[in-house]
C-alpha cells in the first residue's frame, strides 16, 4: 500500500518537474526539482484526484502547517497520512 | 493635458449597504459584510465565506420581462446607476456620453445557472436571452439604453483591475475631449458554486476571514456588488453648478509582463508613480491609499515594498477596504474609490479591519481596524490584477 501511494505521488511530481520518476529524491525539495508555486497547486489537485482526498492546503500559509511540502518524503507522508483518516 | 475631470455622482450596492452613502457609513464604523454564503450547492464547497449581498430580492427592483435580460451582475450595475445619475443630475442622453464598465465574470450567474440545467438537469434547451444575459458588456448596453447615452460604450476586462481600468478609460476619454460625461465603474457577481468552485482550486482564498496586512492573513475572501459613478467635464459640471465630489487627477497602467498570478512590486511601483506624474502630484501630497491589499502572503507583502518604495520614509497612511466588503474582483476599484472620497470629502479614512497581529513585512500605517481622522488633499486608489496588469487611479480634493 505504502509504496503504492509513494511511487503515485513521485510519478505526480516527475510529472509537474518534467523529470523522469527514477530521478526524484525522497530528500529533493519541490524547488530543487523546479516545482514552482503553480506546479504546486496543480500537484495537490493531481493528488487529490489520484488518491480521492481532499488536501487541506492552503498557499496562503506560512510553513504550510496543516500540508507538509518541505520535501517529497514529507509530501508522501502527508499523503498517508490523509488516505489513513479517510478510510 | 487637455481638460479636468471631476466626479458628480457616485452610487454603490455592496455587502456593506445598497447605496454609496450606506456603504461609507458601514467602511466607517469598520463593519464587516462578510458571512456565510448562501447559494444552490454552497454545501460541496470547501469556501464557505464572501461579501455576498443577503436579502435582496429582484423582483423588488425589476420586472419579470427586464429580469429576463439582466444578469445579477447587470442589476447591480443600474441599481449603482441610477443612484449616482440622480446624485449628480448631470445631462447624460445624447453622443456626448458613454459608458465604460469593468467585470471579470460579467453575466456568471446566468452561465452558471444554465450550465447545470444543460450537463447536470440534462436540459436541451435553454432560454432564448442567455446569450444577451450573460455578455461580459450587457451591463454597460443596459446602462447607454437606459439613460439615453449615444456616444462610446464598452467594458473592460482585466481581472482584478478592471474597474480601475474602466475608470482609468472614462477619465482619458472626457480629458481628451471625446466625451464629455460618462458612467463608469464596475460590477461583479461571482458568488456562485461554479464562481467559487474555480477559485477554490487555486488555493489562495480564506476559510476563515480577509485579513490584509495582518500577520496572520490566510487568503482573500470574495464580494459582490457594483458601483458606478458619474465623470465629468470640470468646466461643465461648474456651468451647471454641480456639487463635486472630487477631480479625478490622473491615472496610469503598467504590465508586469511576469507571471501570471504572482504580483510584481516594480510594475505597482511604476504604477502608482506613473499616477502621481500624471496628476502632477507629489508623493508627499498623497494623504491616503486604498491599497489593493487582497490578504493573501504575496500580495500585501509586495504592496506594502511597492509603497515604501515610492513615498520613501513617510509613506501615507494606506487601508483595505476588503477586510470589509470583500474582493470584489471586476468591481472592486470602483467599490474602494467610495473610501477615497470619504477620505477626500469627510476626513474618515477607513479602517483595516480583521488586523489581529502586526507583520513585519506590512509594517505601514494600515489603519488597524478603527477608522482614522485625516485631511488627506489627494489621494491614489491600487489595483493589481492577475497576470500582472495594474491600474492606479489617483484623486484630488474638490474642496
Amino acid at each position: 500500500m505504502t509504496d503504492i501511494v509513494a511511487e503515485k505521488v513521485i510519478k505526480i511530481i516527475a510529472e509537474q518537474a518534467m523529470i523522469e520518476p527514477r530521478d526524484v529524491a525522497l530528500e529533493d525539495s519541490l524547488e530543487k526539482l523546479g516545482v514552482d508555486s503553480l506546479g504546486l497547486v496543480e500537484t495537490v489537485f493531481a493528488i487529490e484526484e489520484s488518491f480521492d482526498i481532499h488536501v487541506p492546503f492552503n498557499a496562503n500559509e506560512p510553513g504550510n502547517k496543516t500540508f507538509d511540502i518541505s520535501s517529497v518524503a514529507s509530501i508522501i507522508e502527508a499523503v498517508e497520512a490523509l488516505i489513513a483518516e479517510a478510510t | 493635458m487637455g481638460r479636468r475631470v471631476v466626479i458628480t455622482g457616485m452610487g454603490a450596492v455592496t455587502s456593506l449597504g445598497m447605496s454609496a452613502r450606506a456603504t461609507m457609513d458601514a467602511m466607517a464604523a469598520g463593519r464587516s459584510g462578510i458571512s456565510a454564503l448562501a447559494f444552490q450547492d454552497v454545501e460541496r464547497l470547501q469556501i464557505r465565506i464572501g461579501g455576498q449581498i443577503h436579502g435582496y430580492d429582484e423582483a423588488a427592483h425589476f420586472s419579470r420581462q427586464e429580469l429576463s435580460f439582466y444578469d445579477r451582475f447587470t442589476q447591480f450595475a443600474i441599481l449603482a446607476a441610477r443612484e449616482a445619475v440622480t446624485q449628480s443630475g448631470a445631462m447624460l442622453k445624447g453622443a456626448q456620453s458613454g459608458v465604460v464598465l469593468g467585470s471579470s465574470g460579467g453575466g456568471l450567474h446566468t452561465q452558471n445557472e444554465n450550465f447545470r440545467k444543460v450537463y447536470a438537469e440534462g436540459k436541451n434547451r435553454v432560454h432564448p436571452f442567455v446569450v444577451p444575459r450573460l455578455m461580459n458588456s450587457a451591463a454597460a448596453s443596459h446602462l447607454s439604453m437606459l439613460h439615453g447615452i449615444t456616444g462610446p460604450s464598452y467594458s473592460v476586462s482585466t481581472a482584478c483591475a478592471s474597474s480601475n481600468h474602466a475608470m482609468g478609460q472614462a477619465f482619458h476619454m472626457i480629458r481628451a475631449g471625446m466625451a464629455d460625461t460618462m458612467l463608469t465603474g464596475g460590477a461583479e457577481a461571482m458568488l456562485c458554486f461554479g464562481g467559487i468552485k474555480a477559485w477554490e482550486g487555486l488555493r489562495v482564498m480564506s476559510k476563515t476571514g480577509c485579513r490584509p496586512f495582518s500577520a496572520n492573513r490566510d487568503g482573500m475572501v470574495q464580494g459582490e456588488g457594483a458601483a458606478v459613478y458619474v465623470f465629468e467635464a470640470l468646466e461643465i459640471a461648474q456651468a451647471r453648478g454641480a456639487d463635486i465630489l472630487a477631480e479625478v487627477a490622473g491615472f496610469s497602467m503598467t504590465s508586469d509582463a511576469n507571471d501570471i498570478v504572482m504580483p510584481n512590486c516594480e510594475g505597482a511601483v511604476r504604477a502608482m508613480q506613473g499616477a502621481l506624474d500624471d496628476a502632477g502630484l507629489m508623493p508627499a501630497e498623497i494623504g491616503y491609499i486604498n491599497a489593493h491589499g487582497t490578504g493573501t502572503a504575496g500580495n500585501d507583502s509586495t504592496e506594502c515594498a511597492a509603497i515604501k518604495s515610492v513615498f520613501g520614509c513617510h509613506p501615507p497612511a494606506i487601508s483595505s477596504t476588503k477586510s470589509m466588503h470583500g474582493h470584489l474582483i471586476g468591481a472592486t476599484g470602483a467599490v474602494e474609490l467610495l473610501a477615497c472620497i470619504m477620505a477626500l470629502r469627510e476626513g474618515i479614512l477607513a479602517p483595516t479591519i480583521n488586523h489581529d497581529q502586526p507583520d513585519a513585512e506590512c509594517d505601514l500605517n494600515v489603519v488597524p481596524n478603527v477608522a482614522q481622522k485625516a485631511k488627506p488633499r489627494a489621494t491614489l486608489s491600487n489595483a493589481f490584477a492577475f497576470g500582472g496588469l495594474n491600474a492606479v487611479l489617483a484623486l484630488r480634493s474638490a474642496l
